[in-house]
C-alpha cells in the first residue's frame, strides 16, 4: 500500500502542532484557508436566512392584492435589498467564498492557497462590505430601493437621495474587490500549487470549475467596479455619466451592469454546477461521464457569456436583437451537454439517495426547469413580452432555488470534511422534501401569473382573473421554503458533535477525500499517486479503474 | 446598436442583405407559424394586434419544444433513479466513461435545434420590429407615475396619472406608430393584450408600430421599476373603428390639455391611496 503514497512535501513533522494565537484571536488572524473558508460559511448562510426573511416579508405583503404589511416605499427597499443581498452576500461568496476556498486547496493538493493573507484580506472586504450594504435599514431614507439591478437615473442624487443608495454602492464596491482577489487567488492556487501528478486534466470538475469561475471574475468584476464609481461620481461630484441633462446616457449603466451581470450569472451558477457534480458521482459510484466534455462545456459557457449581456436589454430598442439572441440561445448547447453529463453519470450506477444526493438531483430537475424557461428568454419576441414580468422572476428563481438546492447538497457533502462530523440523515431528507417541493409551490404559480400579465415589483396589484390564487400558492411555496431552512439549523444543532464522519465516509474519488476529517493545519500528511481524476477512488479500489465505452477490454 | 434611420412615416431603410433575408425567412413563415392554431396556448393569448398573433405561434413552437426536450429529460431522470437505486451497498458498478457518438449526438441535435428555433424567432422578430408606413402617429411620454399620449397634429392630448389610467384611442386595422420616450427615469410600456413591451427611456425615443385587428379596451402598465408608485402607473389602449377614432379626435380637440392641467394635483389626492375599497379601480 505505501508504495502508492508519496509524503507531502509540507510532512506532518513540521505541522503536527502548529503553534500560535488560539480562540477566538486565533480565528481573527488566521490565514488557513479552512478557518477563513468557514466564516466565508458561516457569514453567506447568515445572509441567505436575512435574504430569506426579507423573502418571506415579500411573499406575506403579495398573499393579498392590497395587502397592507408594507408601505409602497418599504416595497420598494424590501425587493431590492432582498435581491441585493442573495446575489451579492449569499450566492456568489458561497460559491467562490465558502466551498471553493475550503475544497479547492485540498482538491490539488495544496497546503494552502497561494496568497494566505489576501485570501483573509478579501474575507474581511466581504464581511464589511455585506455590514456596509446592511446597514442601509437603519439610515433615515432607507435601504436602496432601486432594483438589484440599480436602472440609471433611478439611482441619481435626485431619484434616490438617501445614505441607503451610497451605502448599497459601497458594500459592492468592497464585496467586488473581494471578489476580485478571489479571482486572482484562485487562479494562482491552481496555477502553481497542485500536487505531483495533479495534471490540469486530473483535476476535479469542481476545481476546473472554480478556475474558469475566477477567470470570468477578473474579466467581469471591474466592469462593474467602473460602473459603481461612475455611479458615485455622478451622485456627489456632479458628473453626468448617466444623466440625459448633462450629456450623459442612462443605458449605458445597462450595458455596464449587465455586462458584468451575465458573466455574473455563471459565475453563480458555474460552481454549483461543479458541486452538482462531484456529489453525483460519488454517490452513483462512477466516474464522472463525459469528464472532458464538461470541462469543455464550462469553457463554452464561460466564453459565450461574455457575449450576451443585452438580452436583459432587448425592450430597450437599442440593441442588435439577432446577435445576442443566438449567442444566448447557444448557450443551452454546453448547458445540454452538463445535464446529459450529469444522467450519463448516473446511468447503470449504484444510486445512493444521501441528503446530498437528493439535493443534487432536486438541483437537476429545478434547474432544468430555469433552463429550459430561460430558452424562451432568448428569443426578442418572447421576451418582449414577458420581460419585466413574473414570468422572469419564475425563470430566474428557478435557476436560483437550483443554486441553492446544490449549496445544500455540498454543505452535506463537504460540511463533514471540515467540521468532522456528519448531519443527521432524517432530517436532511425531511429538509430535502420541503426545499424541493416547496421551491416549485413557490415557483409554477408566478409562471402563470408572469404570462397573464403580472409586472415584477409591484407592492399591490389588480384584482385580475385568479391573481390572487396564484400568489397566495406562491406564497405557500415560500412558506415550505422557510420551514425547510429551519429544518436546516435544526439538523446542526441536533447533530452538533454527535456522529463522527472518519476520513472518507461517502467512498468518495477526489484528494479531499483521501486526508483527515477536519484536515491537518497543512491539508495533508501524505498524498496518494496521482494518476486520474480519481485519486483517492484509485487508491481504495485499484482494481476499479474507469473505462471508456469504447474500449473493450473486459 | 446603430439605428437606422426612419422616415417621418417611420419607414425603416434598411438594407439590402437584411431585405432579402426578411423575404426569404417570410415565405415559409406563414404556413409553418399559422399551423401552429391547433397547438395548445402554452398559456399565452393570441392577443389583439397582427404580430400579437405571430408571437403566440412561436410561444407554442418553443413550447412544443420545451415540452418535449424537458419530458424526455425528466423521463431519463425518472428512469436513472429508479432503475438504478443501489440494492446492495458494497455492490461496484462498472467504472464506465466517454461514449464519442454519444457525446456527438447530444451536442449536435440541441445545436440544430438552437438553429431552428433562431430562425424561427427571425420570421417573427423582424416583422414585429420593422416599421411599415402608418397613418396614425401617437407619442407617447411616461413620466413619473403616468403617462401622456398625444397626437401630433390633431391638437389632441390624454393625459393620466396612476389610478386614473390615461386611455390612448386608436383606430383597428390601421398601422399605428409610437414614439415613445420618458422625461424622467426608465418605464415600460407594455399592453399584454399586443403580447408586446418596450421602454420609454429618458433621452431616448424608440419607436415601434402596431396594428391592432380587434376593437375593444385593453389594460396596461408600467413594467420597470420606477419609484415610489410603479405599482399604480396603469392605462388604457381603446382600440376603435377608423370612423369612430376620427370622431373621437375631433371632439377632443384642444380640451385634453385642459384636463391635463387640472389632473397635476391628483397624486396627492388619489383615491387609491386614501381608500381600499377603491382597490377596484385598478381593474
Ligand atoms: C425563500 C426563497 C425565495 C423567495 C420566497 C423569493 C421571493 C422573491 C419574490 C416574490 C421576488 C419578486 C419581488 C418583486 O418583484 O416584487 C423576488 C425577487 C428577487 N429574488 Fe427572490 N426569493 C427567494 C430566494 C431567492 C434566492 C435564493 C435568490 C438568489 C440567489 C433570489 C434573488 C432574487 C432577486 C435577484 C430578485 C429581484 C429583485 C429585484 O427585482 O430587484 N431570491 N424574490
Ligand atoms: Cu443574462
Ligand atoms: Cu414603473
Amino acid at each position: 500500500m505505501s508504495q502508492n503514497v508519496i509524503t507531502s512535501p509540507t510532512g506532518h513533522d513540521a505541522h503536527d502542532e502548529h503553534h500560535g494565537p488560539s480562540g477566538l484571536l486565533k480565528w481573527l488572524t488566521t490565514t488557513d484557508h479552512k478557518i477563513i473558508g468557514l466564516s466565508y460559511t458561516i457569514t453567506a448562510v447568515v445572509m441567505l436566512i436575512i435574504g430569506g426573511a426579507l423573502a418571506e416579508l415579500i411573499r406575506a405583503q403579495l398573499a393579498t392584492s392590497n395587502g397592507h404589511l408594507v408601505s409602497f416605499a418599504q416595497y420598494n427597499e424590501l425587493f431590492t435589498m432582498h435581491g441585493s443581498i442573495m446575489i451579492y452576500l449569499f450566492v456568489g461568496p458561497f460559491a467562490f467564498g465558502a466551498l471553493a476556498n475550503i475544497i479547492v486547496p485540498l482538491q490539488i493538493g495544496a497546503p494552502d492557497m497561494a496568497c494566505p493573507r489576501h485570501n483573509a484580506l478579501r474575507y474581511w472586504l466581504y464581511l464589511s462590505g455585506s455590514i456596509t450594504m446592511l446597514l442601509g435599514f437603519f439610515t433615515a431614507g432607507g435601504a436602496a430601493n432601486f432594483g438589484w439591478v440599480g436602472y440609471a437615473p433611478l439611482t441619481s442624487s435626485l431619484n434616490a437621495p438617501g445614505a441607503g443608495a451610497d451605502l448599497w454602492i459601497g458594500g459592492l464596491l468592497l464585496t467586488g474587490f473581494s471578489a476580485i482577489f478571489t479571482g486572482v487567488n484562485l487562479i494562482a492556487t491552481i496555477f502553481y500549487l497542485r500536487a505531483p501528478g495533479m495534471t490540469m486534466f486530473r483535476m476535479p470538475i469542481f476545481t476546473w470549475n472554480l478556475l474558469v469561475t475566477a477567470i470570468l471574475i477578473l474579466l467581469a468584476f471591474p466592469v462593474l467596479t467602473a460602473g459603481l464609481i461612475m455611479l458615485y461620481a455622478d451622485r456627489h461630484f456632479g458628473t453626468h455619466v448617466f444623466s440625459v441633462a448633462g450629456g450623459g446616457v442612462p443605458v449605458l449603466w445597462q450595458h455596464i451592469f449587465w455586462f458584468w451581470g451575465h458573466p455574473e450569472v455563471y459565475i453563480l451558477a458555474l460552481p454549483f454546477f461543479g458541486m452538482a457534480t462531484e456529489i453525483i458521482a460519488v454517490f452513483s459510484k462512477k466516474p464522472v461521464f463525459g469528464y472532458k466534455g464538461m470541462i469543455f462545456a464550462t469553457i463554452t459557457i464561460a466564453a459565450l457569456s461574455l457575449g450576451v449581456w443585452a438580452h436583459h436589454m432587448f425592450t430597450t430598442g437599442v440593441v442588435l436583437l439577432p446577435f445576442f439572441s443566438i449567442m444566448s440561445l447557444l448557450i443551452a448547447v454546453p448547458t445540454g451537454i452538463k445535464i446529459f453529463n450529469w444522467i450519463g453519470t448516473m446511468w447503470r450506477g449504484e444510486l445512493w439517495f444521501s441528503t446530498a444526493m437528493l439535493m443534487s438531483i432536486g438541483f437537476l430537475i429545478t434547474f432544468l426547469i430555469g433552463g429550459l424557461t430561460g430558452i424562451y428568454l432568448a428569443s426578442p419576441p418572447l421576451d418582449f413580452f414577458t420581460h419585466d414580468t413574473y414570468f422572469v422572476v419564475a425563470h430566474f428563481h428557478s435557476v436560483v432555488m437550483a443554486l441553492v438546492l446544490a449549496a445544500m447538497g455540498g454543505l452535506y457533502f463537504w460540511g463533514p470534511k471540515i467540521t468532522g462530523f456528519l448531519l443527521n440523515e432524517r432530517i436532511g431528507k425531511a429538509q430535502f422534501w420541503l426545499l424541493f417541493i416547496g421551491t416549485q409551490v413557490f415557483t409554477f404559480p408566478l409562471y402563470i401569473l408572469g404570462l397573464q400579465g403580472m409586472p415584477r415589483r409591484m407592492a399591490v396589484y389588480p384584482l385580475h382573473h385568479d391573481w390572487v390564487n396564484l400568489n397566495a400558492i406562491s406564497s405557500v411555496g415560500a412558506v415550505l421554503i422557510g420551514i425547510s431552512t429551519l429544518l436546516f439549523a435544526l439538523n446542526i444543532v441536533v447533530s452538533w458533535k454527535k456522529y463522527p464522519a472518519g476520513d472518507n465516509p461517502w467512498d468518495a474519488q477526489t484528494l479531499e477525500w483521501f486526508t483527515t476529517s477536519p484536515p491537518p493545519h497543512h491539508n495533508f500528511y501524505r498524498l496518494p499517486q496521482i494518476r486520474s481524476e480519481r485519486p483517492t477512488w484509485d487508491y481504495n479500489h485499484p482494481e476499479h479503474k474507469s473505462v471508456a465505452h469504447a474500449s473493450h477490454e473486459n | 446598436m446603430e439605428k437606422t434611420p426612419l422616415s417621418p412615416q417611420g419607414t425603416r431603410t434598411s438594407g439590402r442583405i437584411g431585405r432579402r433575408l426578411r423575404v426569404l425567412l417570410t415565405i415559409p413563415a406563414a404556413g409553418l407559424l399559422l399551423s401552429g392554431c391547433t397547438l395548445p396556448s402554452f398559456g399565452v393569448s393570441k392577443g389583439v394586434t397582427k404580430s400579437s398573433v405571430q408571437v403566440f405561434h412561436l410561444w407554442q413552437w418553443f413550447s412544443v419544444g420545451a415540452v418535449v426536450i424537458g419530458a424526455l429529460v425528466l423521463a431519463l431522470i425518472g428512469y436513472a433513479i429508479v432503475r438504478y437505486r443501489r440494492k446492495d451497498e458494497s455492490a461496484i458498478p462498472k467504472q464506465s466513461q466517454y461514449h464519442i457518438p454519444l457525446e456527438l449526438l447530444y451536442t449536435i441535435v440541441p445545436i440544430i435545434i438552437v438553429i431552428v428555433l433562431f430562425v424561427a424567432t427571425l420570421i417573427v422578430e423582424n416583422p414585429e420590429v420593422s416599421n411599415p408606413r402608418t397613418d396614425v402617429v401617437v407619442n407617447v411620454n411616461a413620466f413619473q407615475w403616468g403617462w401622456k399620449f398625444s397626437y401630433p397634429g390633431h391638437a389632441v392630448v390624454v393625459v393620466g396619472q396612476t389610478t386614473q389610467s390615461p386611455t390612448m384611442v386608436v383606430p383597428a386595422n390601421t398601422n399605428v406608430h409610437v414614439n415613445l420616450t420618458s422625461t424622467d427615469v426608465v418605464h415600460g410600456f407594455y399592453v399584454k393584450e399586443f403580447n408586446f413591451s418596450r421602454y420609454a427611456l429618458p433621452g431616448v425615443t424608440n419607436q415601434f408600430t402596431f396594428n391592432a385587428v380587434k376593437t375593444g379596451v385593453y389594460s396596461g402598465q408600467c413594467t420597470q421599476l420606477c419609484g415610489l408608485y410603479h405599482s399604480l402607473m396603469f392605462f388604457k389602449v381603446k382600440v376603435v373603428s377608423p370612423a369612430t377614432y376620427d370622431q373621437w379626435l375631433l371632439d377632443n380637440r384642444n380640451v385634453s390639455a385642459a384636463t391635463a392641467a387640472a389632473n397635476a394635483t391628483a397624486l396627492q389626492n388619489n383615491p387609491y391611496l386614501s381608500s381600499q375599497s377603491t382597490q377596484s379601480a385598478a381593474n
